[in-house]
Protein backbone atom coordinates (compact mmCIF):
# COMPACT_ATOMS: atom_id res chain seq x y z
CA UNK A 1 0.00 0.00 0.00
CA UNK A 2 2.69 2.33 1.03
CA UNK A 3 3.85 1.39 -2.60
CA UNK A 4 1.14 3.53 -4.19
CA UNK A 5 1.27 6.15 -2.30
CA UNK A 6 4.57 6.81 -3.52
CA UNK A 7 4.65 9.00 -7.43
CA UNK A 8 5.74 7.37 -10.84
CA UNK A 9 9.57 9.15 -11.47
CA UNK A 10 8.64 11.08 -14.46
CA UNK A 11 10.26 10.00 -17.85
CA UNK A 12 13.60 11.88 -19.03
CA UNK A 13 12.05 13.46 -22.46
CA UNK A 14 14.97 15.13 -22.84
CA UNK A 15 16.64 13.17 -25.54
CA UNK A 16 13.11 12.92 -27.47
CA UNK A 17 14.34 15.81 -29.43
CA UNK A 18 17.62 13.88 -30.33
CA UNK A 19 15.65 10.95 -31.53
CA UNK A 20 13.60 12.93 -33.80
CA UNK A 21 16.26 15.00 -34.96
CA UNK A 22 17.90 11.93 -36.07
CA UNK A 23 14.84 10.46 -38.02
CA UNK A 24 14.47 13.79 -39.81
CA UNK A 25 17.64 14.63 -40.66
CA UNK A 26 17.39 10.83 -42.55
CA UNK A 27 14.34 11.50 -44.28
CA UNK A 28 15.49 15.12 -45.13
CA UNK A 29 18.66 13.45 -47.22
CA UNK A 30 16.41 10.30 -48.54
CA UNK A 31 13.40 12.77 -49.24
CA UNK A 32 13.17 13.66 -53.71
CA UNK A 33 11.35 16.77 -54.10
CA UNK A 34 11.01 16.58 -57.73
CA UNK A 35 7.83 16.19 -59.29
CA UNK A 36 7.62 14.85 -62.62
CA UNK A 37 6.46 16.67 -65.11
CA UNK A 38 6.11 15.86 -68.86
CA UNK A 39 3.88 16.33 -72.35
CA UNK A 40 0.69 14.14 -71.84
CA UNK A 41 -0.12 11.90 -74.81
CA UNK A 42 -2.89 9.90 -75.87
CA UNK A 43 -1.77 7.37 -78.32
CA UNK A 44 -4.72 6.22 -80.74
CA UNK A 45 -6.42 2.32 -80.32
CA UNK A 46 -4.43 -0.16 -82.44
CA UNK A 47 -6.91 -1.57 -85.06
CA UNK A 48 -5.97 -2.82 -88.24
CA UNK A 49 -9.58 -3.29 -88.94
CA UNK A 50 -10.06 0.47 -89.54
CA UNK A 51 -9.49 2.30 -93.24
CA UNK A 52 -7.28 5.13 -92.90
CA UNK A 53 -9.59 7.90 -93.69
CA UNK A 54 -9.29 9.38 -97.32
CA UNK A 55 -7.44 12.80 -96.89
CA UNK A 56 -7.90 13.92 -100.71
CA UNK A 57 -9.45 17.13 -101.15
CA UNK A 58 -9.20 17.52 -96.95
CA UNK A 59 -5.57 19.05 -97.80
CA UNK A 60 -6.04 22.33 -96.56
CA UNK A 61 -7.13 21.42 -92.74
CA UNK A 62 -4.04 19.10 -92.40
CA UNK A 63 -0.75 20.25 -91.65
CA UNK A 64 1.57 18.09 -92.52
CA UNK A 65 5.12 18.70 -90.48
CA UNK A 66 7.82 16.23 -91.25
CA UNK A 67 11.14 15.72 -88.74
CA UNK A 68 14.10 14.16 -90.81
CA UNK A 69 17.37 12.43 -89.34
CA UNK A 70 19.18 15.31 -89.21
CA UNK A 71 16.64 17.12 -87.22
CA UNK A 72 15.57 19.35 -89.76
CA UNK A 73 11.95 20.68 -89.79
CA UNK A 74 9.72 20.18 -93.44
CA UNK A 75 6.73 22.19 -92.32
CA UNK A 76 3.66 22.10 -95.61
CA UNK A 77 6.71 21.54 -98.17
CA UNK A 78 9.24 24.35 -96.69
CA UNK A 79 11.91 24.25 -94.68
CA UNK A 80 11.12 26.14 -91.18
CA UNK A 81 13.15 26.88 -87.75
CA UNK A 82 11.88 25.74 -84.65
CA UNK A 83 11.25 28.91 -83.40
CA UNK A 84 8.44 29.63 -86.00
CA UNK A 85 6.76 26.62 -85.81
CA UNK A 86 4.28 27.58 -82.89
CA UNK A 87 3.02 30.86 -84.85
CA UNK A 88 2.99 28.67 -87.89
CA UNK A 89 1.07 26.64 -86.51
CA UNK A 90 -1.16 28.66 -84.97
CA UNK A 91 -1.76 30.86 -87.67
CA UNK A 92 -3.18 27.65 -89.56
CA UNK A 93 -5.35 26.67 -86.60
CA UNK A 94 -6.75 29.83 -85.86
CA UNK A 95 -7.64 30.62 -89.95
CA UNK A 96 -11.23 30.20 -89.84
CA UNK A 97 -11.54 29.91 -93.67
CA UNK A 98 -9.97 33.08 -94.21
CA UNK A 99 -6.57 31.75 -95.74
CA UNK A 100 -7.51 29.31 -98.43
CA UNK A 101 -4.08 27.53 -97.67
CA UNK A 102 -4.96 26.90 -94.26
CA UNK A 103 -7.28 25.51 -92.79
CA UNK A 104 -11.38 26.05 -92.41
CA UNK A 105 -11.84 25.62 -88.78
CA UNK A 106 -10.23 24.82 -84.91
CA UNK A 107 -11.94 21.85 -84.68
CA UNK A 108 -11.77 20.90 -88.26
CA UNK A 109 -7.53 21.00 -88.56
CA UNK A 110 -5.25 18.41 -87.36
CA UNK A 111 -1.63 18.46 -87.41
CA UNK A 112 0.32 15.54 -88.90
CA UNK A 113 3.07 14.96 -87.27
CA UNK A 114 5.55 12.64 -89.25
CA UNK A 115 9.53 12.12 -87.89
CA UNK A 116 12.25 9.71 -89.07
CA UNK A 117 13.50 7.07 -86.86
CA UNK A 118 16.97 8.83 -86.95
CA UNK A 119 15.07 11.90 -85.34
CA UNK A 120 16.79 12.52 -82.18
CA UNK A 121 14.59 12.48 -79.11
CA UNK A 122 15.67 15.88 -77.72
CA UNK A 123 14.02 17.26 -81.53
CA UNK A 124 10.65 15.14 -81.55
CA UNK A 125 9.93 16.61 -77.84
CA UNK A 126 10.91 20.40 -78.67
CA UNK A 127 8.37 20.06 -81.92
CA UNK A 128 6.13 18.13 -79.26
CA UNK A 129 6.56 21.13 -76.99
CA UNK A 130 5.48 23.99 -79.79
CA UNK A 131 2.90 22.54 -81.03
CA UNK A 132 1.15 22.00 -77.23
CA UNK A 133 2.54 25.30 -77.04
CA UNK A 134 0.36 26.66 -79.65
CA UNK A 135 -2.83 25.08 -78.64
CA UNK A 136 -2.37 25.94 -75.23
CA UNK A 137 -2.18 29.56 -76.63
CA UNK A 138 -5.19 29.82 -78.52
CA UNK A 139 -6.76 28.42 -75.77
CA UNK A 140 -5.74 30.51 -73.77
CA UNK A 141 -6.72 33.58 -75.79
CA UNK A 142 -10.15 32.29 -76.23
CA UNK A 143 -11.12 31.88 -72.36
CA UNK A 144 -9.42 35.32 -71.70
CA UNK A 145 -11.43 36.77 -74.62
CA UNK A 146 -14.85 34.56 -73.41
CA UNK A 147 -14.33 34.59 -69.53
CA UNK A 148 -11.49 37.24 -68.82
CA UNK A 149 -9.60 34.10 -67.18
CA UNK A 150 -6.65 31.79 -68.18
CA UNK A 151 -7.74 28.50 -69.53
CA UNK A 152 -6.21 26.76 -66.47
CA UNK A 153 -8.13 29.12 -63.77
CA UNK A 154 -11.15 27.85 -65.53
CA UNK A 155 -13.74 25.13 -63.97
CA UNK A 156 -14.26 22.03 -65.54
CA UNK A 157 -16.92 22.53 -67.98
CA UNK A 158 -15.89 25.88 -68.98
CA UNK A 159 -12.60 24.27 -69.90
CA UNK A 160 -14.14 21.43 -71.50
CA UNK A 161 -16.15 24.06 -73.73
CA UNK A 162 -12.65 25.73 -74.90
CA UNK A 163 -11.08 22.49 -75.34
CA UNK A 164 -14.09 21.29 -77.85
CA UNK A 165 -13.51 24.39 -79.60
CA UNK A 166 -9.49 23.81 -79.89
CA UNK A 167 -9.56 19.96 -79.81
CA UNK A 168 -6.15 18.45 -79.94
CA UNK A 169 -5.71 16.27 -83.00
CA UNK A 170 -1.69 15.51 -83.68
CA UNK A 171 -1.87 12.64 -86.03
CA UNK A 172 1.28 10.63 -86.06
CA UNK A 173 2.36 8.49 -88.53
CA UNK A 174 4.62 5.45 -88.28
CA UNK A 175 8.21 6.75 -88.36
CA UNK A 176 10.04 6.82 -92.16
CA UNK A 177 13.78 6.15 -92.96
CA UNK A 178 14.33 9.61 -94.60
CA UNK B 1 2.52 52.45 -12.27
CA UNK B 2 3.29 49.64 -10.12
CA UNK B 3 1.53 47.01 -12.05
CA UNK B 4 4.10 47.72 -14.56
CA UNK B 5 7.36 47.50 -12.48
CA UNK B 6 10.13 45.98 -13.87
CA UNK B 7 11.42 42.54 -12.59
CA UNK B 8 13.84 42.39 -10.75
CA UNK B 9 15.61 39.90 -11.87
CA UNK B 10 18.84 40.00 -13.68
CA UNK B 11 19.67 38.40 -17.19
CA UNK B 12 17.88 36.87 -19.27
CA UNK B 13 15.14 34.20 -18.73
CA UNK B 14 16.13 30.37 -19.94
CA UNK B 15 13.82 29.89 -23.21
CA UNK B 16 12.38 26.50 -22.83
CA UNK B 17 12.87 24.09 -25.21
CA UNK B 18 9.83 21.81 -24.15
CA UNK B 19 8.09 22.43 -26.87
CA UNK B 20 11.20 21.42 -29.16
CA UNK B 21 10.32 17.71 -29.97
CA UNK B 22 6.93 18.54 -31.23
CA UNK B 23 8.35 21.25 -33.55
CA UNK B 24 10.66 18.64 -34.77
CA UNK B 25 8.62 15.62 -35.12
CA UNK B 26 5.91 17.96 -36.95
CA UNK B 27 8.51 18.36 -39.49
CA UNK B 28 9.36 14.98 -39.24
CA UNK B 29 6.36 13.63 -40.07
CA UNK B 30 5.86 16.19 -43.41
CA UNK B 31 8.91 14.72 -44.57
CA UNK B 32 7.59 10.69 -43.63
CA UNK B 33 5.02 11.06 -45.67
CA UNK B 34 6.19 13.08 -48.70
CA UNK B 35 9.66 11.46 -49.15
CA UNK B 36 9.35 8.51 -51.60
CA UNK B 37 12.26 5.77 -51.71
CA UNK B 38 13.73 5.67 -55.22
CA UNK B 39 13.40 2.03 -56.02
CA UNK B 40 14.88 1.82 -59.38
CA UNK B 41 18.84 1.75 -60.11
CA UNK B 42 19.75 4.05 -62.91
CA UNK B 43 21.33 1.63 -65.65
CA UNK B 44 21.30 3.75 -68.54
CA UNK B 45 21.78 7.66 -69.01
CA UNK B 46 19.09 9.70 -68.34
CA UNK B 47 19.18 13.53 -69.33
CA UNK B 48 15.79 14.49 -70.44
CA UNK B 49 14.62 17.10 -72.45
CA UNK B 50 13.40 20.25 -72.30
CA UNK B 51 9.96 21.50 -72.47
CA UNK B 52 7.61 24.41 -71.10
CA UNK B 53 3.75 22.71 -71.94
CA UNK B 54 4.04 20.16 -69.28
CA UNK B 55 1.64 18.66 -66.74
CA UNK B 56 2.50 17.35 -63.53
CA UNK B 57 2.34 13.75 -62.84
CA UNK B 58 -0.09 12.97 -60.38
CA UNK B 59 -0.25 9.54 -58.25
CA UNK B 60 2.65 8.52 -58.57
CA UNK B 61 1.79 5.02 -57.33
CA UNK B 62 -0.32 4.79 -60.69
CA UNK B 63 2.92 5.37 -62.93
CA UNK B 64 5.10 2.79 -64.55
CA UNK B 65 8.15 3.99 -66.44
CA UNK B 66 10.57 3.13 -69.27
CA UNK B 67 13.80 4.18 -69.12
CA UNK B 68 15.86 4.76 -72.78
CA UNK B 69 19.44 5.63 -73.05
CA UNK B 70 22.36 4.38 -73.76
CA UNK B 71 24.26 1.87 -70.81
CA UNK B 72 25.14 4.09 -67.84
CA UNK B 73 29.15 4.37 -66.78
CA UNK B 74 32.32 3.29 -68.61
CA UNK B 75 32.27 -0.03 -67.89
CA UNK B 76 28.62 -1.03 -68.79
CA UNK B 77 29.09 0.97 -72.26
CA UNK B 78 32.08 -1.54 -72.58
CA UNK B 79 29.98 -4.75 -71.71
CA UNK B 80 26.84 -4.00 -73.69
CA UNK B 81 27.87 -0.65 -76.18
CA UNK B 82 26.82 2.57 -76.12
CA UNK B 83 23.94 1.62 -78.13
CA UNK B 84 20.55 2.81 -76.37
CA UNK B 85 18.95 0.44 -73.95
CA UNK B 86 15.58 0.13 -72.77
CA UNK B 87 15.72 -0.19 -68.69
CA UNK B 88 12.53 -1.87 -66.91
CA UNK B 89 12.26 -1.38 -63.03
CA UNK B 90 16.18 -2.39 -62.34
CA UNK B 91 17.18 -4.24 -65.39
CA UNK B 92 17.66 -4.12 -69.36
CA UNK B 93 14.97 -5.27 -71.41
CA UNK B 94 14.00 -5.68 -75.43
CA UNK B 95 11.01 -4.54 -76.89
CA UNK B 96 9.54 -7.23 -76.80
CA UNK B 97 9.29 -7.41 -72.79
CA UNK B 98 7.24 -4.26 -72.81
CA UNK B 99 3.44 -5.85 -73.41
CA UNK B 100 4.61 -8.05 -70.69
CA UNK B 101 5.73 -5.64 -68.13
CA UNK B 102 3.05 -3.57 -68.55
CA UNK B 103 1.06 -7.13 -67.74
CA UNK B 104 2.81 -7.14 -64.66
CA UNK B 105 1.75 -3.85 -64.02
CA UNK B 106 -1.61 -3.64 -64.32
CA UNK B 107 -1.63 -6.96 -62.07
CA UNK B 108 -0.19 -5.08 -59.57
CA UNK B 109 -2.46 -2.73 -58.74
CA UNK B 110 -6.22 -3.16 -57.67
CA UNK B 111 -8.85 -3.60 -60.71
CA UNK B 112 -10.17 -0.08 -60.78
CA UNK B 113 -6.74 1.91 -61.29
CA UNK B 114 -5.99 -0.32 -64.09
CA UNK B 115 -7.40 2.63 -66.73
CA UNK B 116 -5.89 5.29 -64.46
CA UNK B 117 -2.44 3.70 -65.36
CA UNK B 118 0.31 5.82 -67.24
CA UNK B 119 3.53 4.98 -68.93
CA UNK B 120 6.06 7.78 -68.44
CA UNK B 121 8.90 7.44 -70.56
CA UNK B 122 11.58 8.80 -69.30
CA UNK B 123 14.18 8.84 -72.97
CA UNK B 124 17.75 10.63 -72.97
CA UNK B 125 18.13 13.40 -75.14
CA UNK B 126 20.41 11.48 -77.25
CA UNK B 127 18.09 8.74 -78.14
CA UNK B 128 16.37 8.32 -81.56
CA UNK B 129 13.35 8.04 -82.28
CA UNK B 130 13.31 4.60 -83.66
CA UNK B 131 13.86 3.13 -80.60
CA UNK B 132 10.99 5.34 -79.26
CA UNK B 133 7.89 4.63 -82.09
CA UNK B 134 9.13 0.74 -81.36
CA UNK B 135 8.33 1.26 -77.87
CA UNK B 136 4.82 3.00 -78.98
CA UNK B 137 4.07 0.53 -81.00
CA UNK B 138 4.26 -2.45 -78.29
CA UNK B 139 2.45 -0.06 -75.64
CA UNK B 140 -0.53 0.07 -78.13
CA UNK B 141 -0.36 -3.57 -78.66
CA UNK B 142 -0.81 -3.60 -74.62
CA UNK B 143 -3.41 -1.13 -74.71
CA UNK B 144 -1.87 1.15 -72.55
CA UNK B 145 -2.76 4.20 -74.47
CA UNK B 146 -1.99 6.90 -71.91
CA UNK B 147 1.52 7.55 -71.85
CA UNK B 148 4.12 11.23 -70.62
CA UNK B 149 7.20 12.11 -72.51
CA UNK B 150 9.16 12.71 -69.12
CA UNK B 151 10.85 16.22 -69.29
CA UNK B 152 12.63 18.57 -66.80
CA UNK B 153 10.88 22.11 -66.83
CA UNK B 154 12.29 24.84 -69.03
CA UNK B 155 13.05 28.13 -67.27
CA UNK B 156 11.57 30.74 -69.51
Amino acid sequence: MARNKRSTPEINAGSMADIAFLLLIFFLVTTTMDVDTGIARKLPVLDDTQQPEDMQGNARNIYEVYVNKTDKLLVEDEEMDIEDLRNGAKEFLNNHGKNPALSDSPDKAIISLVNSRGTSYEMYIAVQNELTAAYNELRDDEAIRKYSLNYTELPKDKQKEIRKMYPMKISEAPPGEF
Amino acid sequence: MSKFKKNKQEGTPPISTASLPDIVFMLLFFFMVTTVMRETEMLVDNILPQATEVKKLERKSLVSYIYIGSPRGINRKKQYGTKAKIQLNDAYARVEDIQSFIVAERESRAEEEIPLLTTSIKADVDVKMGIVSDIKQELRKAQSYKINYSTRKENK
